[in-house]
């Protein structure tokens, strides 16, 4: 099931974490307790120019050793540190949550175009496969998901959420259903400046996921949310789609709408549909994806799920219900459904 | 003879309470089983192939059939085919020809492959009520595309797209020559193929005239004989087929006999009447990949590229590695057949014993074809024991773009798969050039039976993609995820990256 | 009576509720309503609810006679299921409004989402209405089993510009103001002829909701309507055949 939201002020003003910490709990019944998060934008900006690592230890002893030779291999860690918790009665502390700011060395993958990105890229697949006690689940540039198991009071809680301020948040409440409850699996997912919040189940997602596979992304996290994120990645940032045709290309109009479009409208909707029917994602979702310049919610094609636009002056909210968007903000100005497969878009104002 | 004669393999009865001598039955067997004698039928169950032409004709159901009314001592490995193949070619010395599909009783891995559905996390869908879309494309899709924001604002598309068949279901009708099937079969096929909104193959048989209404929705097929190739065939083809090889033989090549060379069949594969039609093994312009490609090539220069071409293969050991060359070769899709595919006639040895199942070849082909970042270079057809819905759908399901359907088209319009196809005396009219037979077949109303066929199988794809909340065929194409293995061992399990039941 | 829903759950809500119609209360205002699901979900009686905020889903679920009058928006599924009496939403609703409903009437001010009137069905005396002031999405009246959906398209532009309306009807009948699409009808759906019969059936209804609503009728009066019906009681009668 699942609640969503999202906000971003496209004037970068700074929001702290209570409003979204009340809009999100406000959709309690869309959750079961077993995974909350949130993601936040502009949040580092004395680090802004590193990559900041948001990593699981299974414990300190046996695994961070280890993930520091492997940073260092490939760049510099200028900062880590502990990320500060708060013990909460409901929340089992199972995972240490640490953050690097982190510097990758470019010469180290001087052929690629985007040498640092694809570094921490290959990173984040590296570290996830391999699986030995680390799980790095938060690595954009003045980004932090701060999440875990638990309810999203209690989460929010345990990481004082409200003591973090950016002008983008998601925040998600999670009702699990292809895998437990464990702390990787709680969204946001993140790659780099990529975070997605998803509600629902993605029918075709062997299929995305084995064409995502295809292009060197490492499905890890057991759950259909994290190939939104890879998606996404691919199409806007290596095959530079806009944003609002990376949407087109993963919830497209229908053949029959298709077919009565103008000739030059046709052309891209059929081509979009030819190149990316592997990234097609079907059954019932509703997701928002977040990067540093703005956020999209959209729904599946036929919508199964719920979603609800709002804007108030430079804000715009989207989320699973509107009494979420009147929880984090009152005096909201205009609230809409979107159609299905119809994105809501908030962008930064350059 | 020593060996004498062995057991009949059927045997005819006839109720003699029910017969009312209307004499159906002799004029049903073109194999005369059946003889007027006196105020009597007579039997002559030896020459019965069990297409049951006259049983079905018999208005009072009087005949009755028995396969096998002989035992022979049971033994598990000197089975009776083992030892009446002995037996035959003992007195002939010669290779035994069959027809139709392997025959070994060897399991479907499709039937141990199962079906996913939804329960409670996501909605099925209903397709009736709600969308749902089996149109598929074929040919190149390409790999990313460059859209350009014109100063009015409108997009437009600067890539530019390789040519596609558009078909409204993902079910393609196989390659069947005239020669092989007879012309009111290929255009009850033709007829049904428009109808349906899909595409059928001419086989290497050249395009008879009558078939020219029904040109865009024909795939037109280049086999090494070249039968009936000239300019004005390549043009009138919705898409053209390169044939290399089948399923029911791969290796090797083919053979029409001169008497089936009538004057009909010699217009239009463009050789004389009587005169053997003979496909080589090999085409003997390619001796290797880079002569595929030349070919390939050729093919589109002389339709200026506005054509796909497809490249037909026999699923054979390397066949993900041979796939992965073609796909390099300028082609827009390649064509995998198994080892159940059928034919007319093929060496028993080959159509038994040689080559792979389709499931594990469209796996091997699809992994390959993404391993190396060439999957929407080619699309994959797969054919060769397609049986049912459920199949088309754990094909796509395995990675293929399409499928193609021959024998189970034939079996809609009465084919009783009898195997005999080779003695060109079909009793239903398909595999046969006898006038007298193929007149028993209406182009019109073979043409309902097998877009009826069709169609029920669309509708049934719709239903269990509803069933499993996919609305879209791309949705279902290669999602391994949506099936589980059921009594498949572990290594067959990792060709197919498919999970066993209860993973 | 009076109650303040600021952070109230809604079980408490309609306990409280409940204990009103138990006292022979028949008004109560609720103030702050935000997100409370189920609201009236299952109640009985002839109690008279005026909700002020946003309801959460399933506002009157099972509901059997009283009236809720929203001055809000709804989320989803308003009228699941519900058997009697009106929910009045002054502001739009969100996808499957009356859905499966049996009795009643839900009037949506405002416009409506996907899916409005799903499996709607009437039998004997009980036949729900659903009529929408302004817009609704795709495959309205889907699997629609009876009863009666109007939209009145109170605004510019197409009152239904979506697919699949009345997918699977197979009783009742939609009223869409102004014409309608072809392409736009499910499965199973046509259109009929729209005449003086027709106008009657509805004008008491349409004057009823937009009282209730506070607007003029005249303009839905006397505007034309598309009629759409099912074309068969088993549209899917053909679709199969035995083993």
């Amino acid at each position: 099931m699942c609640g969503i939201i999202g906000v971003i002020d496209r004037r970068k003003e700074p929001m702290d974490g209570l409003r979204i910490k009340k809009a999100l709990s406000q959709m309690n019944e869309r959750g079961s307790g077993e995974g909350a998060g949130y993601a936040v934008y502009g949040v580092y900006p004395e680090y802004k120019d590193y990559y900041a690592l948001h990593v699981f230890f299974n414990n300190i002893h046996e695994t961070k050793d280890a993930l520091d030779a492997t940073l260092e291999q490939w760049g510099r860690i200028v900062h880590d540190e502990e990320i500060p918790t708060y013990e909460q009665p409901n929340l089992r502390k199972t995972h240490t949550p640490w953050r690097y700011f982190f510097k990758p060395d470019k010469k180290l993958m001087a052929w690629s175009k985007s040498p640092e990105d694809d570094i921490v890229t290959y990173l984040v697949m590296k570290i996830n496969a391999e699986r030995k006690g680390s799980l790095v689940f938060s690595s954009g540039k003045n980004i932090g998901v701060f999440k875990a198991s638990g309810w999203p009071e209690d989460v929010a809680n345990f990481y004082r959420i409200e003591d973090y301020a950016g002008y983008l948040w998601l925040g998600h409440n999670r009702y699990p259903t292809n895998t437990p409850g464990w702390w990787g699996g709680a969204h946001p997912f993140n790659l780099l400046g990529w975070s997605v919040v998803h509600n629902g189940e993605i029918t075709s997602y062997g299929t995305n996921r084995r064409y995502i596979e295809s292009f060197g992304y490492q499905c890890t996290m057991y759950t259909d949310t994290e190939v939104v994120a890879y998606l996404i990645d691919l199409l806007v940032r290596k095959h530079g789609l806009s944003e609002e045709l990376a949407v087109k290309a993963l919830a497209p109009p229908f053949w029959d709408e298709i077919d009565i479009m103008a000739p030059r409208q046709k052309m891209v909707a059929k081509a979009l549909r030819l190149a990316y029917g592997s990234a097609l994602m079907n059954g019932p979702f509703a997701i928002v994806v977040a990067n540093q310049e703005s956020m999209v919610g959209f729904t599946d094609r036929i919508k199964l799920r719920p979603l609800v636009g709002g804007t108030c002056g430079n804000r715009v909210f989207v989320s699973s219900e509107e009494a979420a968007i009147r929880a984090m903000e009152p005096d909201i100005e205009h609230v809409y459904m979107p159609r299905a497969g119809e994105p809501i878009i908030g962008k930064v104002i350059p | 003879m020593s060996i004498g004669a062995i057991p009949s393999r059927y045997r005819i009865r006839i109720d003699r309470d029910q017969c009312m001598l209307c004499e159906r039955c002799i004029e049903s067997c073109p194999y005369g089983v059946f003889r007027k004698n006196g105020e009597t039928i007579h039997v002559d169950s030896r020459k019965c192939t069990a297409c049951h032409r006259c049983i079905a004709m018999c208005p009072r159901d009087a005949i009755s059939l028995l396969e096998h009314p002989i035992d022979y001592r049971s033994h598990p490995i000197w089975t009776r085919e083992v030892r009446e193949s002995i037996y035959n070619q003992a007195r002939t010395g010669k290779i035994i020809l069959a027809g139709m599909g392997n025959a070994q009783p060897l399991p479907a891995i499709f039937d141990r492959l199962l079906l996913d559905a939804c329960q409670v996390t996501n909605p099925s869908i209903d397709p009736l009520r709600e969308p749902m879309e089996l149109r598929t494309y074929i040919g190149k899709k390409p790999s990313r595309l460059e859209i350009r924001r014109t100063p009015e604002g409108d997009l437009d598309l600067v890539t530019e797209l390789a040519p596609n068949l558009e078909a409204e279901t993902p079910i393609l009708i196989a390659h069947m020559s005239y020669g092989a099937i007879s012309l009111n079969a290929q255009k009850s096929l033709a007829m049904a193929a428009t109808e349906v909104k899909t595409f059928m193959g001419t086989g290497e048989g050249g395009l008879h005239p009558a078939l020219y209404p029904y040109q865009d929705r024909m795939i037109v097929q280049v086999a090494s004989g070249r039968f009936g190739v000239d300019i004005n065939y390549l043009e009138r083809g919705a898409a053209i087929e390169i044939k290399i090889g089948q399923g029911a033989k791969p290796g090797i090549g083919g053979h029409l006999p001169g008497e089936k060379v009538d004057a009909d069949v010699s217009a239009t594969r463009m050789i004389p009447v009587g005169s053997d039609a003979i496909s080589p093994a090999p085409h003997h312009d390619i001796y290797s990949i880079e002569d595929l490609k030349q070919l390939v090539r050729g093919l589109k220069e002389a339709t200026e590229w506005k054509k796909p071409v497809f490249v037909k293969i026999a699923a054979v050991h390397n066949v993900a590695a041979i796939a992965a060359g073609i796909a390099r070769s300028s082609a827009d899709a390649v064509v995998v057949d198994g080892f159940r595919g059928g034919t007319g006639a093929a060496p028993r040895v080959f159509r038994d014993q040689v080559g792979l199942p389709i499931e594990a070849a469209i796996a091997a082909v699809d992994q390959k074809l993404r391993d190396q970042g060439i999957r929407n270079e080619v699309s994959l057809i797969a054919s060769g024991g397609i049986r049912e819905s459920a199949d088309v759908a754990k094909a796509i399901a395995l990675g293929a773009d399409a499928i193609y359907i021959g024998t189970a088209s034939l079996v809609a319009m009465g084919c009783r798969v009898c195997g005999n196809c080779y003695r060109g005396l079909c009793p239903w009219g398909i595999a046969t050039q006898r006038e007298d037979l193929t007149a028993r077949l209406d182009p019109r109303e073979g043409s309902v039976l097998v877009s009826n066929l069709i169609h029920a199988w669309t509708l049934e794809l719709s239903e269990l993609m509803g069933a499993a909340g996919i609305n879209s065929i791309e949705s279902l194409r290669g999602n391994r995820d949506r099936l589980r293995g059921y009594m498949l061992d572990e290594g067959i399990l990792k060709v197919l990256d498919v999970k066993p039941v209860g993973a | 009576m009076t109650i303040d829903a600021n952070g109230m759950n809604y079980t408490e809500l309609n306990t409280r509720l409940r204990a009103a119609v138990a006292q022979g209360i028949d008004e109560v205002v609720v103030n702050n309503v935000l997100g409370q699901r189920f609201i009236a979900d299952g109640l009985k009686g002839n109690i008279r609810i005026t909700l002020n905020g946003v309801p959460g889903g399933d506002l009157g679920m099972f509901m059997s006679g009283p009236t809720c009058i929203v001055h809000g928006n709804c989320e989803h599924a308003p009228g699941n299921t519900m058997d009697g009496g009106s929910i009045i939403i002054h502001g739009s609703a969100g996808d499957a409004v009356a859905h499966s409903m049996r009795g009643g009437k839900v009037f949506v001010r405002e416009d409506i989402g996907y899916r409005g009137g799903i499996h709607m069905k009437e039998y004997q005396e009980k036949r729900p209405i659903l009529v929408v002031g302004g817009t609704a999405r795709a495959f309205l009246g889907e699997y629609m089993a009876g009863g009666l959906i109007i939209v009145l398209g109170k605004n510019d532009g197409e009152p239904v510009s979506e697919r699949g309306i009345g997918s699977g009807i197979h009783g009742g009948e939609i009223y869409i103001r102004g014409n309608v699409q072809e392409r736009y009808l499910g499965t199973g759906a046509a259109i009929q002829p729209y005449s003086a019969e027709h106008r009657d059936r509805i004008a008491p209804i349409v004057q009823e909701f937009s009282k209730a609503l506070g607007m003029d009728p005249q303009p839905f009066l006397d505007a034309e309507f598309t009629r759409i019906c099912p074309m068969s009681s088993r549209p899917f009668a053909g679709k199969y055949t035995w083993e």
